[in-house]
């Protein structure tokens, strides 16, 4: 059954794999082979622009409809529709062919219903709206109108053919949509959970918007367990739990995780806050030398996290001094004062940061678990596309946030499709030697940093020529996107 | 901190060859509510290490979990996953130590938050 899946018109790329992974959860994709990509089918609406909030999306039924769009943060509606076309009149027919049996359900005399006039890049007055609907009489209601609580809810959409639409470019046609509304998403949410409401921030506290669809992308639900390796202030695994989770997170700076900053402003308080369950465990941590039980491996369902990559907050690993100074001996901390040491850290570059991550989620995930993170690109980079990968995952969405005009944050989905063997481990064993002897070397070429803040120059290359700089992926700069 | 999560972790100071389970040392032991939720604890059965949950439930205080490590079909039992549910997640050491088995290492837990982060000679 074909919806109409119309988005709030920001985080464009994010939109489609949050339907996707909410398909997934809600079970579209149930007795489908599980090695088959599953994807949904989509269809744009005649001559719309693929970042278009107006899509048409199959789904097996309407409970799932409703169960993606009521858990969905970019979703505005699903709907069913009714009648679609270029003017009023075209509507008209299309309505008029609908197959009563399908609408008729819905338009009986014990039913109350409301009819919304909406509109997408320009503004309908009242009285506009109320001719509207007026002109629907040509459809049968027999309810009575409810405007607060009706038990039905229709939409009349409309978008215009003119001008340029919030960074759109210009519609060739207008499209008008009648259709009987399936499910919506609640974003109250995000005021409720909004950052400046929290009781205790970090400098890289996620954003609650941003954290609820890492969630969604994570398939978070009652009965799972949630780790975030980076947890800091704990703003992705409030998310997490508001899903119904079980949280685990750790962090290397005790400061964030233990102290916060007093009594009532730290971690366990940003849960209590929204009467949330507090995370059952939270530890102090080296994702670089994890302190798991040898022979542990597959219970977590989801790891979600941001890692520190640089730009903002830098990662830090363990055993500083001994790698700094490289010849000298290996510091050793003075038997009186072992009590209470505070150990010294490393930098940790950005690209071992990533293979300790695909290794830890690739031995502590469940089978089919997901791996949520973000993964900095710099923009002029022609390595576009070029993820990290992993023998036991297989990448299945990636959603570019633009930050600046020098770099993106891309939010990456990956499912654990293999298992965790003696060989992969091997590998990444030494792989974690390597990045210890090469510490420096990989300090100086992962160092995102300096590529992100560095004054800009045109790029030369060997030959003289003016690098050819890359068409632009289109932003669209406004207040919501 | 929870057993649950003493059951997953152990001393990976370098050298250390055993370094499951981790001694616990109570200075402060406190009980905290968690909704029970039975998918949870039948996923999590099978991960647990039982030795070192009993072990670790009586230094807490606790000895209502059965002595044989029990076989899956206890999980349909409505008393045995409440004890199990207790032992794993209500269960919770405010403040104390974890000490590695084989060094005697003190790992430190202040407001219920373990501290496993290893000196600069232990990496």
């Amino acid at each position: 059954m074909w919806y109409l899946c119309v988005f709030f018109h920001r985080l464009l790329d994010y939109r489609k794999p949050e339907v996707e992974s909410l398909a997934e959860l809600f079970g579209a994709f149930e007795g489908d082979n599980p090695n088959n990509n599953a994807t949904l089918e989509w269809r744009l609406p005649k001559h719309h622009h693929p970042d278009s909030p107006f899509h048409f999306v199959n789904l097996p039924s309407e409970e799932i409809a409703q169960n993606i769009a009521n858990r969905s943060i970019l979703v505005k509606g699903m709907y069913e529709v009714w009648g679609e076309g270029s003017s009023y009149e075209e509507l008209e027919e299309s309505i008029r062919s609908y197959p009563e049996e399908r609408m008729q359900p819905y338009l009986s005399s014990d039913s109350t219903f409301k009819i919304t006039v909406d509109s997408f890049g320009k503004v309908m007055s009242f009285q506009e709206q109320n001719e509207r609907i007026k002109g629907l009489f040509y459809i049968p209601f027999k309810g009575r109108v409810n405007l607060k609580t009706p038990d039905h809810k229709f939409w009349l959409m409309e978008t215009d053919d003119y001008g340029v639409n919030n960074g759109l470019p210009p519609m060739v046609e207008r499209r008008i949509f009648f259709g009987r509304e399936v499910g919506a998403a609640d974003r109250r949410l995000i005021p409720t959970y909004q950052l400046k409401s929290r009781t205790y921030l970090g400098p890289t506290a996620m954003d609650a918007e941003i954290a609820f669809l890492m969630a969604n992308q994570g398939l978070v639900k009652p009965g799972k367990l949630v780790y975030d390796p980076f947890v800091g202030t704990g703003s992705i695994l409030v998310a997490a739990a508001h899903f119904g989770a079980m949280t685990m997170g750790a962090d290397i700076d005790i400061r964030v995780v233990r102290d916060g900053r007093g009594p009532d402003s730290n971690v366990w308080s940003n849960f209590k806050q929204y009467g949330l369950p507090m995370p059952i465990g939270l530890l102090r941590a080296d994702n670089n030398l994890p302190s798991w039980r040898p022979d542990l491996k597959e219970v977590f369902d989801a790891i979600i996290c941001d890692p520190p990559y640089g730009v903002r907050a830098g990662g830090r690993k363990s055993g500083g001094r001994k790698l700094l100074k490289g010849a000298v001996d290996p510091y050793t901390v003075p038997d009186d004062k072992r009590v209470g040491h505070i150990p010294s850290t490393a930098p940790y570059c950005l690209a071992e940061c990533v293979h300790d991550l695909l290794d830890l989620a690739a031995r502590m995930l469940v089978m089919g678990g997901r791996l949520v993170y973000f993964y900095p690109v710099l923009r002029e980079d022609e390595m576009q596309d070029c993820f990290p990968e992993h023998p036991c995952f297989k990448l299945v969405a990636s959603s570019e946030q633009i930050l600046s005009s020098r770099y993106s944050r891309v939010l990456l989905t990956m499912v654990k499709t293999g298992p965790y063997t003696e060989e992969i481990a091997k590998a990444a064993r030494i792989k974690h030697l390597e990045f210890k002897e090469n510490h420096l070397k990989w300090l100086e070429d992962g160092n995102l940093h300096s590529s992100v803040f560095a004054p800009a120059d045109p790029q030369f290359t060997t030959t003289g020529e003016l690098k050819s700089i890359k068409e632009p992926k289109p932003k669209y700069r406004g207040k919501y996107v | 901190m929870r057993l649950l999560t003493h059951n997953m972790l152990s001393s990976n100071i370098k050298g250390v060859t055993n370094g499951f389970p981790l001694r616990i040392e109570v200075e402060k032991a406190i009980e905290k509510q968690v909704d029970f939720n039975p998918d949870f604890l039948k996923n999590m059965f099978p991960k647990i290490d039982w030795k070192a949950l009993l072990d670790a439930s009586r230094t807490m205080g606790y000895a209502e979990l059965p002595d044989e490590t029990p076989d899956s079909s206890m999980l349909d039992s409505d008393e045995f996953l409440r004890k199990f549910h207790h032992a794993l997640l209500e269960l919770h050491l405010e403040e104390g130590a974890l000490v590695c088995p084989e060094t005697g290492r003190k790992f430190p837990v202040n407001k219920g938050i373990p501290n496993m982060l290893l000196h600069e000679d232990e990496v």
